[in-house]
């Protein structure tokens, strides 16, 4: 018992002073810079309010691999569909102008991103179901380029526009509590993710269907002999990511340029999110992506802006390996 | 893709050498044919005529260079069954060793009398190689304990994070200039050459390039047919099967990933000479995806199946890229990549072996009827 406690207190000490080197570090880094407060302060809003998007694609990987067990590169493909739907609709004057427009557009491009998840599920992951984990990542990652390069066909390669919700017109409107700079898109993303986490948790566990989906992903073989379809399930998993990812990218969409190509990089760090929570759980996933928000941000703050990347794929492979570790969670 | 099935009817160790043999020496033929036809070309009847101008000389060097990088990543996914999303970066590392060593080296220091010795750049290929494969052993042994999904996404990481080293420097310059010349990379990469014999125009380079190619394929034959081979085939069935039989897994993946980085490395150097430039885009994810595709196409687990896969694979985007155009309109020319993706996705679903392996089903079945 002793021998425990004096294991774990180790540990935690361990962990408190691996922390604090980081502070340190960064601490270090900035001070060269002449970082005060302040700046610190505005590295963590934009840390928060970018780590909000990665949260909300994490919850559509997290949806997807508990159901199927499926990894699907795919993700970053319905943020872009989202955010460039949306543009696409709102400028096309049936919709009307202003904000009702603005809705109507979203809701539109959610739907519509959310059919194109299902159809290919049904038309990829169905017909190679059995496939091994290599097959499917390639199938998954195929889709990725296919969808991408219609998108680049459609869209071309100049990036878009979309106003932001509050103002409806592209300049947005700023909040300044003690010095610091806050978008009110920020605060958009971030309530869309509470209220996206809030609804999925809901959803998987009050209501019939989202028990289902629960159950196939305890035991398949058990859930069908309990009259649940697993394939459907798998295609519902796979319509709620998409609808999850697009509404990632339509909350990102006014503050940054959405562009064929977008979905790459957000679908990774997606992938990280989920991951530094084990990919089966729902508050990890939402906790990881605030994490990796911040890191990123207040790394590539205090370094160089071009090596944002190469900070959160090193937390991708540390998160992996030490996960790894722990009783072979990633095997 | 399951694992191939290497316990039944292997014939006589005597049959399968001379087969090898035989097969070595047709390809090794046809190459040279190819060859000569180009340089001696009797009334312009040279490669790009002969084919519609779909395949030029220059595919042809390029179906040489990245074939060398698809026989290693075939040893690494196809017969230990690690996938490597990241194995462009490793083809980067060659690239910009040779490109970097080449035309900074008056800013590393490095004299010219040094710079300029005929053997200077064939050093930095063999240098290349050992940083590919230093870098490929320290990252392995973490890095490959993971598996399927996992080890993807870790391999993708890590190649990403390889390209923006090349491209961002890390803000670090000696003197004024950026040693990895950023976005816009390096240009003047010298030719090589042996002595006073000049390895240029093209049509000398193609030679080389195909003799790297085809020793590299008859290396990955021998190993592949070496207790060795038959261990990373072992664990790419079952790795706990192949740990009771007394093979050190974590040993073989490492030494394997290696072996691969080292083939794409060599290949890189060949490219930046090629080239004559480098960049960071060619070194990307895209560029790793489609080393995965060649690979997929020619069939993960066959040292062959590598120049028919790469072959297939630029082919195909070239008559892409100049039938689709006309029929689908203007975009930038790049509605290639949707076939692309799609071809992908239909390999994987209907031939998870390989279009070779495929075809060679089909013979056989059409044969015994």
């Amino acid at each position: 018992m002793l021998a425990l406690i004096e294991k774990r207190t180790s540990r935690l000490a361990l962990k408190a002073a691996g922390v604090l080197l980081v502070v340190a570090v960064i601490w270090l880094l900035g001070s060269r810079q002449n970082f005060g407060l302040q700046q610190y302060g505005q590295l963590v809003v934009a840390g928060i309010g970018t780590g909000a998007v990665y949260a909300l694609v994490a919850l559509g990987f997290v949806m997807v691999f508990t159901v199927t067990g499926i990894i699907n590169f795919a993700q970053g493909a319905f943020v872009m569909l989202g955010a460039l739907f949306t543009v696409t609709l709102y400028e096309t004057p049936f919709t009307g102008e202003g904000r009702t427009g603005l809705i109507i557009s979203a809701l539109l491009a959610v739907v519509l991103t959310t059919v194109i998840g299902v159809v290919v599920e049904r038309l990829t992951i169905l017909p190679a179901r059995n496939a091994d984990p290599l097959t499917l990542i390639i199938i998954t990652v195929g889709v990725y380029i296919a969808i991408q390069g219609l998108a680049l066909i459609y869209w071309g390669h100049a990036g878009r526009t979309l106003p932001s919700f509050t103002t409806a017109t592209g300049s947005d409107s700023i909040f300044r509590p003690w010095g610091l700079v806050i978008k009110a898109q920020t605060l958009w993303v971030l309530a869309t993710m509470v209220l996206a986490f809030a609804v999925l948790s809901l959803f998987l566990d009050k209501t019939m269907l989202g028990k289902a989906l629960r159950a196939c992903s305890v035991n398949r073989d058990a859930s069908r002999l309990m009259g649940i379809n697993p394939s459907r399930m798998s295609a519902i998993a796979f319509g709620i990511a998409a609808a999850l990812g697009a509404v990632a990218g339509i909350v990102l969409a006014p503050l940054t340029k959405p562009v064929y190509d977008m979905g790459l990089t957000i679908g990774l760090k997606g992938f990280v999110a989920a991951a530094m929570g084990g990919l089966i759980s729902l508050p990890a996933a939402v906790g990881g992506g605030l994490l990796l928000g911040l890191v990123e941000n207040l790394a590539a703050g205090v370094t160089k802006a071009g090596l944002r990347d190469v900070f959160a794929f090193i937390v991708l492979i540390a998160v992996l390996l030490r996960g790894r570790s722990r009783a072979g969670r990633f095997q | 893709m399951t694992a191939p099935d290497f316990v039944a009817e292997t014939p006589p160790v005597s049959a399968r050498r001379r087969a090898t043999l035989y097969g070595v020496v047709a390809f090794s033929g046809f190459v040279v044919l190819i060859g000569l036809l180009q340089q001696l070309a009797p009334g312009g009847f040279d490669i790009s005529r002969l084919t519609g101008g779909v395949i030029t000389f220059d595919t042809m060097v390029r179906i040489g260079i990245l074939t060398t990088v698809v026989v290693g990543l075939n040893l690494l996914m196809g017969y230990a069954g690690q996938v490597s999303l990241g194995q462009a970066a490793f083809f980067g590392i060659g690239a910009y060793v040779s490109a970097i060593l080449t035309t900074r080296a008056d800013v590393l220091g490095i004299g010219a009398g040094l710079a300029n010795q005929w053997w200077w750049p064939w050093l930095l290929i063999v240098g290349g190689m050992a940083l590919a494969g230093g870098v490929a052993y320290l990252v392995g042994r973490p890095i490959l304990k993971l598996h399927g999904h996992y080890l993807a996404m870790a391999t993708l990481g890590l190649g990403i994070i390889i390209v923006i080293v090349f491209r961002e420097n890390f803000g670090y310059s000696l003197g004024s200039r950026n040693i990895t010349g950023g976005f816009d990379g390096l240009y003047g990469v010298p030719r090589l050459r042996i002595g006073s014999f000049d390895l240029w125009p093209v049509e000398r380079y193609y030679y080389l390039v195909w003799l790297v190619a085809i020793v590299g394929i008859v290396l990955a034959l021998n190993l592949v047919r070496s207790r060795s081979g038959r261990a990373l085939r072992a664990l790419h069935g079952n790795e706990l099967a192949a740990e009771t039989l007394g093979i050190d897994t974590a040993r073989f993946k490492v030494r394997v990933l290696v072996i691969s980085a080292m083939y794409a490395s060599l290949a890189g150097s060949l490219f930046a000479h090629f080239r004559v430039a480098v960049s960071p885009g060619p070194f990307g994810f895209a560029a790793s995806l489609e080393l995965v595709v060649m690979a997929a196409v020619g069939g993960m687990a066959s040292v062959w199946g590598a120049p028919f896969g790469v072959a297939a694979v630029l082919v195909v985007r070239e008559l892409l890229r100049t039938h689709l155009g006309s029929l689908v309109g203007e975009a930038g020319g790049q509605q290639e990549v949707v076939a692309f993706g799609l071809m992908l996705v239909l390999i994987m679903i209907f031939m998870p072996e390989g279009v070779i392996a495929r075809l060679k089903q089909a013979t056989r079945r059409w044969r015994s009827e």
